[in-house]
């Protein structure tokens, strides 16, 4: 009994991950969706060639 | 009440001209802070009269000699109180000094238009088709870190170990509202997709009076720049630099109260942690912030939750003794954060660096189907600071009011040129706008004039809220040359 318990407990657990991941993606599809201009408009000013950029960000350390 | 008498920032830019990796920080640096446009005079920066090497804890712990004078160093001091100068390969922007938070939040952002202004004036001075790129951050993400402190001058009633027993917390939680987000961990830390703050990562000892290496969460540099038996300076070097006017608002304001009822002796707790080294990037590193820390003396409890009783005593604190507005709008701001922090912190977008770069970088990623690593994600996580207006991407979300602002561009623009009006900067800024050229050196608490006579004439500064509108506004309107000045102030 005891056995079974323990058996159910993780997949009920499961159950309600799996719900709350797929409300959270839905409400990341949402954020994406009001977000989607703003992605566009970072597209157009984002730096050329970022990944040469970013490897060439080296700075001397500082304070 | 005890709030500091004035507060100012420190911000050392990021700096690199673009395709040109080879091509000296120290010398684009020079060109940058050289070629400044704005009100400004080039000066000696009077070393002689710093002491960075001298410990608040006494004598017995300075291992500095004197602070190294290098004569390529280029110094200015602008027409709004600042300094502007190289340092460490950096541009480095000091503010004036301010009164309060919301004057300081000010003139740090004035300094991004400086830095800004002075990187476009650079131009012609670099190799044909080089093009700088200035960034308002503090970490290369290849494990070098370059500063933001802050300054809060506070009397020297306040005992320094007091100040170290109530602040070391305290500097440690205020990361949950005090970050600039960052992709990744630096300097041996555990790895992590994304972490609240820049700086976290850097910071190995607890307290000491180091800034470069082994740096401390409370630092002992004891330099008041003013009356060194009145005041004492806390320096603080564990915060990091902030592109939301907002974020530097809260993150200054709720410092400043919480140095004050410290001198008032009206904190009933230190809150002291097990481990406050382990803890500064274990905080940083949890964006969920769910993750208990061990406290000393048994318990555990979460930045947040560590914050909220903060809240509780401060906002007591301020209600009591602080009736002036700008102290409720920074309860309001710093409450309704950690409200939102709790509830999820998503919503905090709107005024977090550290939230608001997430939700670009992450959106992105997930838009495009791209992996955490990839350049274009990186990208975005460092264009968030540049100092341009076009291509910085903090400036595209506040155009879009998806970054909250405190001020409007016209009093940004005013700030960059114009001082405080209630500290010693008005004075300092006063002589920059009216004595450019008989200025030959500067401090913090001191100007020093030629005035073509056999001896150079030094005017001293050492009350930081003397030097103001008030006081010496008539005066400087009133005296047409340097002269003037120098024999009205009784040189």
């Amino acid at each position: 009994m005891a056995q079974e318990r323990k058996g159910k407990q993780p997949a009920a657990r499961d159950r309600t991950e799996d719900a709350e991941r797929i409300d959270a993606r839905e409400a990341d599809e949402g954020q994406m969706e009001k977000i989607d201009d703003l992605l566009d408009e970072i597209d157009s000013v984002l730096e050329e060639n970022a990944e040469e950029f970013v490897k060439n960000y080296v700075q001397k350390g500082g304070q | 009440m005890a709030l500091p008498s004035v507060i100012g920032t420190e911000t050392e830019f990021g700096i690199m001209v673009r395709d040109r990796p080879d091509y000296s920080p120290t010398l684009a640096s020079s060109h940058v802070v050289n070629s400044y446009q704005g009100g400004r005079v080039r000066v000696q920066w009077s070393f002689e009269e710093e002491t960075p090497g001298n410990d608040a804890r006494g004598a017995g712990y300075e291992t500095y000699g004197p602070a190294e004078a290098d004569p390529g160093l280029i110094n200015v001091v602008l027409s709004n109180g600042a300094r502007f100068y190289v340092d460490h390969a950096h541009p480095e922007y000091s503010s004036p000094e301010c009164v309060d938070p919301r004057q300081a939040a000010l003139y740090d952002k004035a300094g991004e238009r400086v830095a800004a202004a002075a990187a476009e004036a650079a131009r012609g001075a670099l190799p044909s088709g080089g093009e700088l790129r200035i960034h308002k951050n503090n970490s290369d993400g290849k494990g070098n870190s370059y500063g933001y402190h802050e300054n809060y001058l506070v009397s020297r009633d306040l005992p320094f170990a007091d100040l170290i027993r109530y602040a070391t917390t305290w500097l440690v939680t205020r990361q949950i509202f005090t970050g600039s987000g960052k992709i990744g961990a630096e300097n041996g830390r555990p790895p992590v997709d994304y972490q609240l703050t820049q700086r976290a990562d850097f910071f190995e000892e607890a307290v000491g009076l180091e800034t470069t290496l082994k740096r401390p969460i409370v630092n002992t540099r004891d330099e008041p720049h003013a009356d060194a038996s009145k005041y004492r300076r806390f320096h603080v070097i564990i915060g990091d630099a902030n592109m939301s006017e907002v974020q530097t608002f809260i993150k200054i304001g709720a410092t400043a109260l919480l140095l004050s009822a410290a001198e008032d002796g009206a904190l009933p707790d230190e809150l002291q942690l097990a481990d406050p080294v382990e803890a500064a990037w274990r905080i940083s590193h949890d964006i969920t912030l769910s993750r208990p820390l061990r406290m000393e003396g048994g318990g555990r409890a979460t930045a947040l939750e560590l914050q909220r009783q903060y809240y509780e005593w401060l906002s007591k604190y301020a209600e009591r003794e602080l009736p002036e507005p700008v102290w409720s709008q920074v309860l309001e701001e710093w409450g309704a954060v950690l409200d939102d922090l709790e509830t999820d912190p998503r919503r905090c977008a709107d005024r977090l660096d550290w939230a608001a770069k997430y939700r670009l970088v992450d959106g992105y990623r997930l838009r495009e189907g791209l992996a955490r690593d990839h350049p274009r994600a990186a990208m975005i996580a460092l264009q968030y600071h540049d100092v341009d207006r076009e291509r910085g991407l903090a400036y595209r979300l506040e155009e879009r009011g998806d970054l909250r602002r405190l001020f409007t561009d016209e009093e940004v623009e005013r700030a960059a040129a114009s001082p405080p009006s209630e500290t010693r900067a008005f004075f300092r800024g006063g002589c920059v706008d009216r004595f450019a050229e008989s200025l030959v050196a500067a401090n913090w608490d001191s100007l020093l004039f030629d005035i073509g006579e056999a001896n150079l004439k030094r005017v001293s500064m050492m009350e930081p809220r003397r030097g103001t509108r008030d006081l010496v506004g008539g005066l400087l309107e009133s005296c047409r040359l340097p002269a003037d000045l120098i024999r009205a102030l009784g040189g």
